[in-house]
């Protein structure tokens, strides 16, 4: 049976689908086999970062509503065979996602896969609602910005009482931030909250802090996740964040600033 | 920091304030998640009352259901105003 891992915030534009793209392909290189999800229903976007936008045929509502089959709708990625995804639909419709229908397909997912991810709409409706219904484990990205950390608290408390699991009375939901945008010089002016202040709020630890960087842009542009750009710190930084997820022990990078040339400091950068 | 910098003013450490506000609001809220639901209601009515008496912000009332073992405890704190 795979394992379920939700990738969720509340708050939207901190890099959800970013992560989720970057996690994915993480997963598939590390020889799992993996299966990506897309909640967001009507606003459809991980196919894009992931570089698949024009191979979308069936979607997730599309399996649901019995049009397709799962096998049909799921989209091999074409770096990596062990990885596929499925796409959100892009209807209108509010109501599309029935808990019946999510179930069977998350259900159907696991007996294929070693991992599905379920990439989480913003916010607390319905979609963000049923991507952390069924998880196992949560990866919660938080920027180090005040209302992006209060509604990762939000959706942590909700994960708490609201999942399958708190319902059916097993283990909790396995918890962990991930840390997107840090910047290590804005810390230490004291300008940004560091790694420890927001885990000291949320009570929870973080698996992976990613730097600002801006591959993480070139990368969406291109459509092939940052985590595959080796030479960026985000690209880097993921890589970390999916071994630690995998159970491995990595010294966190990048916490610190870079180390700046005489001029630079002299004139600011 | 550059050279230019120096002549600026610079805002004072406000990671901390973010931090120290965070701290606040998120332990108001996930008391909230825990509460009985009528406790707002609840509150408002004290209010009403204590305010036929003496004239209070409502800031002053504290109404809080507290933990010890097994027993809830409703802890109704007022907090009158000052003498002139």
């Amino acid at each position: 049976m795979g394992e379920v891992i939700v990738v969720t915030s509340g708050k939207g534009g901190v890099g959800k689908t970013t992560t989720s793209a970057s996690l994915a392909c993480g997963f598939a290189r590390r020889g799992k086999k993996i299966a990506v999800v897309d909640f967001d229903i009507g606003l459809r976007n991980l196919d894009l970062i992931m570089g698949c936008e024009r191979r979308v045929v069936y979607d997730f509502v599309n399996v649901i509503n019995g049009d397709c089959t799962l096998k049909q709708a799921l989209i091999k990625d074409k770096r990596f065979d062990n990885l596929s995804v499925l796409a959100a639909s892009q209807t209108k419709d509010k109501d599309a996602l029935t808990q019946e229908g999510v179930a069977k397909v998350i259900d159907d997912l696991k007996n294929d896969f070693d991992i599905v991810l379920c990439d989480s709409p913003a916010g607390i409706e319905r979609g963000a609602f049923f991507a952390m219904y069924f998880a196992d484990r949560a990866v919660v990205v938080v920027n180090p910005e005040v209302s992006s950390v209060r509604d990762s608290d939000r959706v942590l408390g909700i994960m708490s009482s609201k999942s399958r699991r708190a319902e059916q009375g097993q283990d909790a939901v396995k918890e962990h931030l991930l840390l997107t945008r840090y910047s290590p010089d804005r810390v230490e002016r004291g300008d940004m909250m560091s790694v420890g202040d927001v885990e000291e709020i949320l009570g929870v630890k973080v698996i992976g802090v990613i730097p600002e960087s801006p591959e993480v842009l070139s990368a969406s542009n291109s459509g092939v996740p940052v985590i595959l750009d080796e030479n960026s710190d985000a690209g880097q930084a993921y890589s970390d964040a999916v071994a630690r997820l995998l159970g491995e022990t990595v010294p966190m990078r990048f916490l610190d600033p870079k180390k700046k040339g005489f001029f630079q400091r002299l004139f600011g950068s | 920091m550059g050279l230019f910098d120096l002549f600026k003013s610079r805002p004072k450490n406000t990671a901390k304030l973010a931090k120290e506000r965070l701290l606040i609001i998120v332990a108001q809220e996930r008391g909230a998640e825990a509460m009985p639901d009528y406790l707002p209601l609840l509150k408002r009515e004290l209010l009403e009352v204590i305010r036929k008496y003496v004239n209070v912000d409502p800031d002053a009332v504290q109404v809080n259901v507290e933990r010890e073992g097994s027993q809830e405890v409703l802890a109704l704190s007022v907090t009158l105003p000052e003498k002139d």
